[in-house]
């Protein structure tokens, strides 16, 4: 058990992290990341999300018809995301608002839709809880990492404090939408090089 | 909740260019990286969705005004919005299967994807925040339609080109496609203070 988590864990952070290796879930990934804040609240919200319908799908999924198992996935998914709206509504009203539509975007995100497909249709439901959960975890990490970024050049703060004796113009294109595009490029270079790299090594090793 | 009111025009012409769904609003991402290789699935694609973004933002218009709001149905209306695009895009199916077979045959493949496009979730939800009346809801969804299909047909056709030069191993496919993304998004920027929209 614990080492089917982990090497479910290995897989969901890095070799087939959601944004940066699958490109999934792209569209709130370039949305939320102006603020770091936001990210992180996203990221939460999305997780909450994947693991408990990940887990949801998986024990209900020898009840499922297949010809209508869409349409009930996303039931289940659409139920989950109305009770983060409502949590964020009632708690944190302001980051709500920031977030706007992009919460109720969770729905239609590729992430929980690919993880319910791929994984918790054929796994019972514990470990698909930690492969949903995990896949969330993924996709936050890289959300901070490109809000991170993009806040400390583009506003000059961290999580909303100011950086302290470092004084520069802030990059008013870090906020705009454009450079959310060339981060998450960055990103993807980044990291497929370095995948490349190893398989090339594995190749010579054989 | 008393928002002045935009003239529709304005709200066609700036969901077209300036607030461009997918390169401001980041909306339908998904489908706008995996099928933007080839220029003709990319403009059908975008005819698609267009057609599809009409009707299901009046459908939903009227769905919202007249059974979410006199219900007080305000929390389900992610369950239903969704269910009502899922609907339409079938029923949008049948009729052009009966109606309009060639444009069916060219056209059909990409319908099912659509129910999970998520600009179009995203159309319907920014017309509640937003507040929009009818005329506006319909132009809103017709310029974000023609805006999406720009951004993939150009995206498409850059691609087409780009590809036979030398690229950098690491970004090839999706990194190359983000960069030209991010430049087109930067370009579409530089046209922001003709409409403005909130």
């Amino acid at each position: 058990m614990i080492s089917e988590i982990k090497t479910v864990l290995n897989r969901n952070l890095w070799k087939e992290n959601p944004v940066i290796r699958q490109i999934l879930g792209i569209c709130s990934a370039l949305a939320v990341t102006n603020l770091a804040i936001n990210s992180l609240v996203m990221g939460i919200g999305l997780m909450f999300v994947t693991a408990l319908s990940s887990f949801t799908i998986s024990l209900l999924r020898n009840y499922i018809p297949q010809r209508i198992r869409m349409i009930v996935q996303t039931l289940i998914i659409a139920s989950y995301v109305i009770l983060v709206d409502i949590f964020l509504k009632a708690n944190l009203p302001e980051i709500s608002k920031a977030l706007g539509p992009y919460i109720g975007l969770i729905i239609t995100n590729c992430i929980i839709m690919g993880r319910a497909e791929a994984f918790a249709q054929k796994n019972p439901p514990v470990i698909s809880f930690f492969d949903g959960l995990f896949a969330g975890v993924g996709y936050t990490v890289i959300l901070l990492g490109i809000a991170l970024v993009r806040e400390i050049l583009g506003f000059g703060t961290i999580f909303g404090m100011v950086i302290p004796f470092v004084k520069f113009t802030p990059w008013t294109i870090m906020v705009m939408p454009p450079s959310g595009f060339f981060m998450i490029a960055i990103f993807i270079w980044i990291s497929s090089s370095i995948m490349n790299k190893r398989l090339n090594k594995e190749k010579v090793k054989k | 909740m008393n928002a002045p009111v935009i003239n529709p025009f304005i709200i066609f012409f700036a969901s077209i260019i300036t607030s461009n769904m997918v390169l401001s609003n980041f909306l339908g991402m998904c489908s706008f990286i995996s099928v933007s290789n080839e220029f003709k699935t990319a403009s059908g694609l975008g005819k698609s969705v267009t057609l599809v973004m009409v009707f299901t933002t009046i459908i939903n218009y009227v769905v919202y005004k007249f059974i979410i709001l006199p219900l007080n149905l305000e929390y389900l209306r992610y369950v239903i919005f969704i269910i009502v695009i899922a609907a339409s895009v079938q029923i949008i199916e049948l009729v052009m299967d009966r109606y309009l077979p060639d444009l069916h045959i060219k056209l059909g493949i990409f319908l099912p994807l659509i129910t999970v496009n998520c600009a179009i979730l995203g159309i319907s939800l920014f017309m509640v925040i937003r507040n929009y009346n009818f005329w506006q809801t319909l132009l809103f969804g017709l310029g974000s339609g023609l805006g999406w299909w720009l951004a993939i047909a150009t995206l498409a056709a850059i691609k087409e080109k780009i590809g036979k030069n030398k690229i950098p191993e690491g970004l090839k496919g999706p990194g190359l496609t983000f960069i030209i993304t991010g430049l087109m998004a930067l370009a579409f920027i530089g046209l922001s203070g003709i409409f403005v929209i909130k």
